[in-house]
């Protein structure tokens, strides 16, 4: 069908796009690595600076595949929370995944400084700050995934995440009140998020991750077509409400715990790609729009990523300020100009 | 009963009592319930608001469970079909707004044929085919292009049936169809959905307050009362005199001749 070709041919620009940028994203940075000798860099071609070769292969290569990772992982959890729960203003973190990861870092970070010192030397290390934001994601969706087999309305499923949100927002409060400066300062750098941080060894288990939250929404993309016309409909046409719920909750909680847990709570992309996706591809089929949202995502957040790291000075910005500041102009605009939200 | 006769019994109730059930206490609504309707038939179930008609609907399509009683699909009880079995036996025209407006009519129609495709939702050259039908069938062909946003009710309830034909299922059940619809697209669906039960031979069961127009176009019909039910054809009902005590008799009377009702000035 001529629909279908048309978006082969968005595919195929898309990739382009997201390869360009990619380069872009390389090349410029405090340092700025010409263009050309990025990509004979990344081709594996000896270059003549080493220090750039350093650079790329140390620092700004696993930055560029992780905002890759954070974008598309991201993005999908947004459009898979949003049909799960028929609402626009869903995104990733409704769960409340990244308030739950927020409070571990929190009691981490400024809980530390009631244990004895050598205690607190022991666990204060980058290892334990990606444990304890992991298991402070998977704690409260354990709990939301508890109360998913009680409680039959999703609706009610989405207000109680919000619940959680405010709960631990409450309890990080008070303990920022009573912390010192140096542990707070700390605690709001993570709360800024960050990709530069990850080794090549944390790369990989996010990969693993994502591939396999990934994997889960690919098996269930037919169930979300279904979930368009509404649960008792979907019911009806064979999808299995209550399994369907748990591989989406879980795909969603595996990918935005384990991007909270390496890169902080990163605002705003899961719940804005969605919506610009939509704009741009005009379809409900999933099957389309879930690799389409992961690209746009991917390309967003290097784009942020690149404005963030201020080419050509020494200073960043904190990611999760710029995706805002970029992103939402960007969906104001689109559904001013259109009129219409697509949903 | 002929052998036959029995074959061709695709929706069959016994003694089924309906209502809803929370971990106290389940609440009964009306009284139980008895019918059984042949393949190719139309019924409407009928009855005043809160009597259970759409509770009824719901429980035949397994969107809440019964209390007591038993329901039979060609000829097995309905327990013993899966998720996925009934799919294909039964399908569902609700009256809850579908939760994304945005798809256009062929990816609505479309998604009627889930029951049958592979993991993953591709469709064949055979579903592309039932769904051509249906939308012959209901007569929206012209708009398959088109967003459901832009569609009038009619015809949106037309979108509605259409994919619940492609679902291919031998039951077909709607849940008040002819609502917020003028007389002549009431009319419309109804006759439709008689076409459709004769020609396709599917099952239809409708619950619907158009009384008089109902008497005109379902083989059969089943009033629900608060603490009995009438079943059989329009015109045994309307032998035994069931529609005269349906509304307050000081108000709305039953005239058997016309098969019409009448408001007392």
């Amino acid at each position: 069908m001529l629909k279908n070709r048309l978006y082969r041919i968005s595919f195929l620009v898309l990739l382009v796009v997201l390869l360009f940028c990619f380069f872009i994203n390389i090349s410029l940075g405090s340092v700025a690595i010409p263009f050309k000798a990025t990509i004979n860099s990344l081709l594996g071609i000896e270059i003549d600076n080493s220090s750039w070769a350093y650079i790329i292969y140390n620092y700004r290569l696993p930055k560029a595949i992780t905002a890759i990772l954070v974008g598309s992982g991201l993005s999908i959890c947004g459009l898979l929370m949003q049909t799960l729960f028929r609402n626009p203003l869903a995104g990733p973190f409704v769960l409340g995944i990244s308030s739950g990861a927020s409070l571990a870092v929190a009691l981490l970070i400024m809980g530390a400084s009631f244990l004895p010192t050598w205690i607190a030397a022991f666990i204060m290390t980058d290892v334990a700050l990606v444990l304890f934001s992991g298991i402070g994601s998977f704690l409260v969706l354990a709990a939301v995934l508890l109360v998913a087999t009680r409680v039959k309305d999703t609706m009610a499923l989405l207000i109680i995440g919000l619940m959680f949100g405010s709960i631990t927002s409450a309890v990080i409060s008070v303990l920022s009140y009573f912390t010192n400066a140096e542990k707070l300062q700390q605690y709001i750098f993570w709360s800024f998020g960050s990709l530069g941080n990850l080794s090549w060894n944390q790369l990989g288990l996010l990969l693993i991750v994502i591939l396999i939250g990934v994997g889960l929404s690919i098996a269930a993309l037919k169930s979300l077509n279904g979930l368009l016309l509404g649960e008792n409909y979907a019911r009806s046409m064979g999808v299995n409400i209550a399994i369907m719920r748990y591989v989406i909750i879980t795909a969603t909680g595996l990918m935005a715990g384990a991007i909270t847990a390496f890169a902080g709570p990163i605002a705003f992309i899961g719940l804005a790609v969605p919506h610009l996706t939509k704009q741009i591809f005009t379809t409900t089929d999933h099957k389309i729009l879930l690799p389409a949202v992961a690209i746009y995502g991917a390309l967003l957040m290097l784009l942020c990523d690149t404005i963030a790291q201020l080419p050509n000075s020494a200073s960043v910005l904190p990611i999760n300020a710029i995706t805002s500041i970029i992103g939402a102009p960007v969906v104001i605009w689109l559904l001013v100009r259109k009129r219409k939200m697509i949903f | 009963m002929s052998k036959i006769e029995k074959e061709n019994i695709t929706l069959k109730a016994e003694n089924l009592s309906i209502g809803y059930r929370t971990k106290k206490q389940s609440t009964i609504i009306g009284s139980p319930i008895d019918f059984s309707i042949l393949q190719g038939e139309i019924m409407a179930i009928i009855g005043i608001n809160g009597v259970g008609k759409s509770t009824l609907l719901r429980t035949l399509g397994s969107i809440q469970p019964k209390l007591s009683g038993t329901i039979y699909i060609d000829g097995e009880e309905i327990e013993r079909y899966t998720h996925k079995s009934l799919s294909e036996k039964v399908s569902l025209v609700l009256t809850e707004p579908i939760a994304s407006k945005n798809m256009t009519v062929w990816e609505l129609v479309a998604l009627g044929r889930q029951p049958y495709t592979n993991w993953i939702g591709r469709l064949t050259k055979n579903d592309q085919l039932k769904i051509e039908e249906a939308l012959i069938l209901v007569e929206i062909e012209a708009l398959k292009e088109k967003p459901c946003y832009q569609l009038s009710d009619g015809q949106l309830q037309r979108v509605m049936i259409a994919r619940a034909i492609a679902q291919d299922t031998s039951i077909l059940l709607l849940d008040e169809p002819t609502t917020h619809l003028d007389l002549y697209h009431k009319a419309h669906i109804l006759k439709l959905l008689r076409t459709t039960a004769h020609t396709t031979k599917k099952t239809v069961v409708l619950t619907t307050h158009e009384i008089e127009l109902a008497i005109q176009l379902c083989d059969k019909m089943l009033l629900l009362e608060e603490n009995r039910s009438h079943f059989g054809q329009p015109c045994e009902l309307i032998a035994t005199k069931v529609f005269e005590n349906i509304f307050p008799k000081d108000l709305i009377q039953f005239d058997g001749i016309t098969g019409a009702f009448q408001v007392i000035k």
